[in-house]
C-alpha cells in the first residue's frame, strides 16, 4: 500500500481536507471516505453514467477520475443541488414529472440536466437527448426523465 | 484498482524527468478515461504501472492556437470538448472537430485528450483519420529535447506508437489547408453515442475549379493503424471532381487501402462496403465544403 496523500478540495461548497490512496477514485472517495452515497457506480468504466459529478465546471464520471486529480478542484454532486433545504428544480420537476423507476440512474440524469441548463437554458428535446446520451437508464425510462428536464426548463423559464 | 505511486507535476520538463526515472513502470496519465479503464480491469496493454505520472496540472500541454504561418497547433492535454468547441479548429479544420465531437459522450469529451487518443493508438480512433487528412505532425518531448514526426510514423501499431520510454506527446501541429479545401469525418456506429467506430472515414479534397488539385484520404479501423488510403487518393488528384472519379477512389479506397479484420462489431466484407460507401459519400460532401458550402 502506498502512503497516503493529503489533498484539499471543495464539495458542495465546503472546503474539505482528506487523505487518500492514490488507486482511489473520486467516486469512492466521496463515497466512502466522505460519505455522500448520492452518486452510484453503475459500471465503473465511464459508460453509464451513474457517478457523474460536476467538476470545476465540467460534467465528468468520477468512477475514472483518480482522487488526487481532485485536488484544489471544486466538485459538486447530488447533494449539492439542494440550496437551504429546498430541492433544485431539476430534482422537483424529475419527482413531478414521475422521471424516475428504480431510481439508480437518477443522481447521473440530474446532474447531467443541471449541467446542460446551467449552459443552455432552453435545450430542445434533441438537445436534451444529446446531453443525457452518456446517462443510461437500464429501466428504459427515457421519456418521462425526458420530459422531467423539460418540465424543469419550463419551471426555469417562467421565474 | 492496484496501487501505485501518483506524481502530479507541472511542467513538461519535470514531466519527462519522472517518466524517464520510471522508465517502462511508469504511465502517464491524461484524461484517464482509457488507462483508468485498463488499469481497473487489469488489461493494460502494457505492464501494470507502478508509477503513474499526471498531467492534469501541466498547463503549457493545453491550448490551441493558429497562424496563418504555422497553423493550428493543439496541446496534447486538450480535451475533446475543447477540440470540438474551439472556433479556430471549427473554422479550418472542421473535420477534426467532428472527430473530437463524436467521442464517447459528454462526460468523456470533458475528461479525454487529444494527446491521449493518438497514444492509446486505438486503430478506431476518432481524431486520427481527421489528423491524418491535414497532415499533423506530432511534436514530442524527451530528455534529450524535441523531435517532430509525421502523424503517419507515430502509429506503429494497436496500442503501439513511437514514444520511447520516458517520451510524451506534447503537442499536435497542422499547416494551414490550401485555399478551397473541404474536409469532412464520419464514422459508422451501431448507436449514435457512447460506441466505437466500426469504420471512420476522413476526407480533404483540394479543388481548382472543378479539378481535384489535391485529395487526402484518411480510413480508420480498417487496419493496425489509422491510416492514409494512398490508393484512393491517386485515383481523385488531377481529375475532375464528378461521381464517377468519386466511385473509382471509393473503390480503391475499400479494395486496396482498407486491410480490416473480422471482429466482435464487424465482418472483413461489411467493413470493405462501409469504406466505400462512406468514402464516396464524403467526397461529395468535401467537394461541397470546398466550394464554400459547409
Amino acid at each position: 500500500m502506498m502512503p497516503k496523500q493529503l489533498i484539499s478540495l471543495t464539495l458542495n461548497g465546503l472546503p474539505r481536507e482528506l487523505a487518500v490512496e492514490p488507486s482511489w477514485t473520486l467516486l469512492e472517495t466521496v463515497r466512502e471516505a466522505l460519505d455522500l452515497t448520492g452518486p452510484k457506480e453503475g459500471c465503473g468504466t465511464g459508460d453509464c453514467g451513474a457517478c457523474s459529478m460536476i467538476v470545476d465546471g465540467r460534467l465528468i464520471t468520477s468512477c475514472l477520475m483518480l482522487a488526487p486529480q481532485a485536488a484544489g478542484r471544486e466538485i459538486t454532486t447530488i447533494e449539492g443541488l439542494q440550496k437551504n433545504g429546498s430541492l433544485d428544480p431539476v430534482q422537483q420537476a424529475f419527482i413531478d414529472a414521475g422521471g424516475l423507476q428504480c431510481g439508480f440512474c437518477i443522481p447521473g440524469m440530474v446532474m447531467a440536466a443541471r449541467h446542460l441548463l446551467d449552459h443552455n437554458r432552453e435545450p430542445s428535446l434533441t438537445e436534451i437527448r444529446e446531453a443525457l446520451a452518456g446517462n443510461l437508464c437500464r429501466c428504459t425510462g427515457y421519456t418521462k426523465i425526458y420530459e422531467a428536464v423539460q418540465l424543469a426548463t419550463e419551471r426555469m423559464a417562467a421565474r | 484498482m492496484r496501487t501505485f505511486e501518483y506524481h502530479a507535476p507541472q511542467t513538461i520538463d519535470e514531466a519527462v524527468r519522472l517518466l524517464q526515472a520510471g522508465g517502462a513502470a511508469a504511465r502517464p496519465l491524461a484524461g484517464g478515461t482509457d488507462i483508468v479503464v485498463q488499469m481497473k480491469e487489469s488489461a493494460t496493454k502494457f505492464p501494470y504501472p507502478e508509477a503513474i505520472v499526471s498531467l492534469d496540472r501541466v498547463s503549457e500541454l493545453r491550448g490551441i492556437d493558429f497562424s496563418e504561418s504555422e497553423g493550428l497547433r493543439i496541446g496534447a492535454g486538450t480535451t475533446m470538448a475543447d477540440v470540438a468547441a474551439s472556433p479556430l479548429v471549427r473554422e479550418r479544420y472542421l473535420a477534426l472537430a467532428e472527430g473530437a465531437g463524436v467521442v464517447g459522450s459528454l462526460q468523456t469529451m470533458n475528461m479525454a485528450t487529444i494527446g491521449g487518443n493518438v497514444c492509446n493508438a486505438a486503430p478506431s480512433a476518432d481524431t486520427a483519420p481527421p489528423l491524418l487528412v491535414y497532415e499533423a505532425q506530432a511534436v514530442v518531448v524527451g530528455t534529450n529535447g524535441r523531435r517532430t514526426l509525421p502523424l503517419g510514423d507515430f502509429f506503429h501499431g494497436p496500442g503501439l506508437t513511437a514514444l520511447e520510454p520516458g517520451e510524451l506527446l506534447a503537442e499536435l501541429r497542422m499547416p494551414v489547408p490550401p485555399a478551397n479545401t473541404g474536409a469532412v469525418y464520419l464514422r459508422n456506429t451501431p448507436r449514435k453515442q457512447m460506441d466505437i467506430a466500426v469504420v471512420g472515414v476522413a476526407v480533404a479534397l483540394t479543388l481548382s475549379g472543378d479539378t481535384i488539385e489535391r485529395a487526402r484520404v484518411a480510413l480508420g479501423a480498417v487496419a493496425p493503424t489509422p491510416v492514409r488510403a494512398i490508393a484512393a487518393e491517386a485515383a481523385l488528384e488531377g481529375q475532375p471532381a464528378s461521381d464517377e472519379t468519386f466511385a473509382r477512389a471509393a473503390e480503391a479506397a475499400a479494395s486496396q487501402d482498407a486491410r480490416p479484420i473480422s471482429d466482435i462489431r464487424a465482418s472483413v466484407d461489411f467493413r470493405r462496403h462501409l469504406v466505400k460507401v462512406m468514402t464516396a459519400r464524403l467526397l461529395v460532401e468535401a467537394a461541397s465544403r470546398a466550394k464554400g458550402n459547409s
